[in-house]
């Protein structure tokens, strides 16, 4: 699957199908300041990505006051 | 994953609620979340005058938007800040959500309007790039407030800032800061009275808000707050949120019901002794017939010749590189 990260804004291939929390787990991101989105939708944390997704994994820390 | 509400598929699962939702129940817990921060904390009134502070960001926009899905009129204001592309992609993700909605957005600009910005103001003064832009920040909002006869300034502060600021003072145990920290500023002495209504839901429930609804705003982060303490306190209590979920929640909302009460005659001391700008006519904590530190900060950022965001990033990398092989040797 296509993976699009941000922060700097990136794209990785990942290799088979995925839960939401494995592949989280996997890239060391922590759920608490991430989103994952397939098609403009989010995604639970136990949802099955294939292998033809396009996700993105979205920061949601903010740093500014 | 089922939502706890109708049992339909969920979107979301939200560990401190030990709950999932679907976009629709989702969308009724944020609503009732906000209601009940603004009710018990008596935040809005239905025929107040509104001014929002927007950014750009997810929680501007996603408190705007439901300040006018729960019937409250709500307008915004915008600064723009100077900083590079940053600054006017923020810009244009408000004017889109303002123009598509119908909404009244008022835009200052640092440049245009004061004849700075916010990385001239860094090196002009010496200040910290994110000092100057909150002390900017504030002041224009006020007056925003004040000139165009607003009620309120609704800011989209949310559960993660307030525990993270929260966690900074009280690592340095600045109990002025602590007695303060509070959702409800009211008007006084030619303030505005400032309230924060998304207290109680967090930064990844607040993005999630404006995926479901469909709001656009800048995902990209500050490049000059990108790395600051504040963000390190926020990744520093996520850890223990995951590792315990209503951690965060526990810490804000325990700190509001049962250690500001205890702070309050601290705060209450310490609210008077202010005397109006000699310049601007702001309310100052200064002494009488002194200038306030926004007219202060203008005069000599107005005066310095421009400088532009890298070369503001650049000596942030090399003071953070000269920290780091200090803390190697």
């Amino acid at each position: 699957m296509r993976v699009i990260l941000r922060n700097p804004r990136r794209e990785i291939e990942i290799e088979g199908r995925r839960r939401v929390h494995g592949l989280l787990a996997e890239l060391g991101l922590p759920r608490e300041s991430h989103l994952v989105i397939r098609n403009g939708t989010l995604v639970p944390g136990d949802e099955e990505l294939d292998k033809d997704d396009v996700i993105e994994i979205r920061p949601v820390i903010s740093g500014g006051m | 994953m089922k939502c706890r509400t109708c049992r339909g598929p969920a979107i979301i699962d939200l560990p401190r609620h030990n709950a999932n939702f679907c976009a629709e129940h989702f969308l009724q817990m944020c609503r009732r979340q906000v209601e009940k921060a603004i009710h018990d904390h008596q935040m809005l009134n239905k025929t107040d005058r509104i001014l929002v502070a927007v950014s750009g960001g997810k929680d501007s926009l996603a408190v705007w938007d439901m300040l006018i899905d729960l019937g409250y009129q709500a307008d915004g204001l915008y600064v723009a800040l100077g900083i590079g592309e940053y600054s006017e992609e923020s810009r244009g993700y408000t004017e889109r959500f303002a123009d598509e909605r119908g909404l009244k957005l008022t835009v200052v600009s640092l440049r245009d309007d004061y004849g700075y910005d916010i990385p001239t103001a860094s090196r002009a003064t010496g200040r910290v790039p994110c000092s100057a832009c909150g002390m900017s920040k504030r002041h224009l909002f006020d007056k925003a407030a004040i000139d165009g006869g607003y009620d309120v300034v609704v800011t989209g502060h949310n559960l993660d800032d307030e525990a993270a600021v929260l966690f900074g003072n009280a690592l340095r145990w600045d109990v002025e800061y602590l007695a303060r920290q509070l959702p409800v500023l009211p008007s006084r002495h030619g303030f505005p009275k400032k309230v924060k209504p998304l207290i109680r839901l967090s930064e990844r429930e607040m993005a999630a808000w404006c995926v479901v609804r469909g709001i656009d705003y800048i995902v990209d982060e500050c490049p000059i707050a990108a790395g600051n303490k504040h963000i390190g306190f926020k990744e520093a209590l996520n850890v223990l949120e995951e590792k315990s979920p209503g951690t965060k929640a526990s810490y804000y909302l325990g700190f509001l019901d049962r250690m500001a009460p205890v702070l309050a005659g601290i705060a209450a001391s310490g609210a008077d002794s202010v005397t109006p700008c000699t310049r601007c006519g702001a309310p100052t904590g200064g002494e009488e017939g002194s200038v306030c530190a926004f007219c202060r900060l203008v005069e000599r950022s107005a005066a310095h010749e421009p400088v532009s965001v890298e070369l503001i990033l650049k000596k942030s990398r090399s003071q953070k590189r000269a920290q780091s092989e200090v803390a190697q040797s």
